[in-house]
């Protein structure tokens, strides 16, 4: 079961700086552990992250394995026009995931 | 001579001081309370403040899906009896653990819902620490959030907040520890670098930082009972049961926090 939490202001002002907020469910095992009894317990990590806003991308980041569980990505943007936010994860194992979020720019 | 006053007269300022100071702990006094959101950094403190950062929050999704899912043999969801759960489970984590008629023994959030999964769905219980019930029980206790924790105090639970209490308070293990030696007498120091605190169980389920996971509170007892060296209980036995309810009668009036995040 895969969850994502978005907090993105419903509205803002044209110009106005906007924080965005994502968190992510995953349980980011590094690869580099070990079960008792020594067989390594299989990388499973996010790899890469993306925000869209209005189809075009302004945000992208790798993910690598030392990055706790769960991960926690914020980040600005300007507000130039009402519209949706696309978010996408992709990770190991086929992982994909997309949340979206609305805005209304005055 | 006057050696042998001035050790008389030190026999008689211990006897006197005695008589103030009670011998051993203490139990924290109603209006000195802390809940461990007090401890921690302001950085920790605004991940759990803020729901669209709060770790917890994840599981509480997961839960409240679970909650409408059909489940067992019954083929029925908890939504089918018990409706809106942010109507009917409003205040019921306020008050587990709860002595469960049948058992004759009060049992946990946990095991309510494991106990409701066997007699109404026909399920198989879910595994304790396991991601669907830590989920479906931080979404019932999500429902209490800034409730005051209140316990039932009728006479058949009084034996069981009582052996939870004499567990709190006896020292055991290899390092000889009670809980009281550190959660009534020590909680305004650090231990390695860490916060005592008041073991006031106000958020369980709670995301720990260190875990990179919900847990429930037993997990954390079962820390702690690990870190005396002393004998460990199965999760669901009837010792962690007993010391949850009195956890909970020692926060009693406090609001509940779940899901918290803790360091």
């Amino acid at each position: 079961m895969a969850a994502a939490l978005i907090n993105v202001p419903k509205k803002a002002r044209r110009g106005d700086i906007i924080e965005i907020k994502t968190l992510m469910s995953h349980i980011m095992e590094t690869g580099y552990r070990h079960t008792a009894s020594g067989q390594v317990v299989p990388r499973d990590i996010i790899t890469s992250f993306s925000c869209r806003y209005n189809g075009e991308e302004i945000f992208r980041a790798d993910l690598f394995p030392a990055i706790a569980a769960n991960p926690f990505i914020s980040f600005f943007t300007i507000a130039t026009e009402s519209g949706k936010f696309d978010f996408e994860w992709i990770g190991d194992n086929g992982f994909s995931e997309t949340a979206s979020a609305s805005i209304s720019v005055e | 001579m006057r050696l042998a006053a001035t050790i008389v007269l030190a026999m008689l300022l211990e006897v006197a001081w005695r008589a103030i100071v009670p011998l051993g702990a203490a139990e924290i006094a109603r209006d000195e309370r802390r809940s461990g959101y007090t401890f921690m950094a302001p950085d920790t403190q605004a991940i759990q403040d803020d729901d669209t950062a709060n770790l917890g929050m994840l599981w509480v999704l997961d839960g409240e899906a679970l909650w409408k899912k059909n489940s067992g043999a019954a083929n029925k969801a908890c939504a089918d009896c018990h409706d809106d759960a942010r109507a009917s489970m409003k205040g019921v984590a306020a008050r587990y653990p709860a002595l469960d008629q049948a058992l004759g023994r009060p049992v946990n959030l946990e095991q309510r819902i494991n106990l409701c999964r066997a007699r109404h769905q026909d399920a198989s219980p879910l595994p304790f620490e396991s991601r669907d019930l830590l989920a479906l029980t931080a979404f019932v206790a999500e429902q209490s959030r800034g409730m005051a924790i209140a316990p039932g105090q009728t006479a058949e639970l009084q034996p069981f907040v009582a052996r939870g209490r004499d567990f709190f308070m006896k020292r055991q293990g290899q390092l000889n520890l009670g809980c009281t030696n550190c959660h009534d007498d020590n909680w305004d120091k650090h231990l390695a670098g860490s916060a005592v605190t008041q073991a006031m169980a106000t958020g369980y389920p709670l995301y720990r930082l260190e875990w990179q996971s919900l847990g429930s509170l037993q997990r954390r007892l079962r820390n702690c009972i690990t870190g005396m060296r002393a004998q460990n209980y199965d999760y669901g036995a009837p010792e962690l049961v007993e010391l949850e309810l009195y956890l909970m009668s020692r926060a009693r009036g406090m609001p509940i926090e779940t899901p918290a995040v803790r360091p």
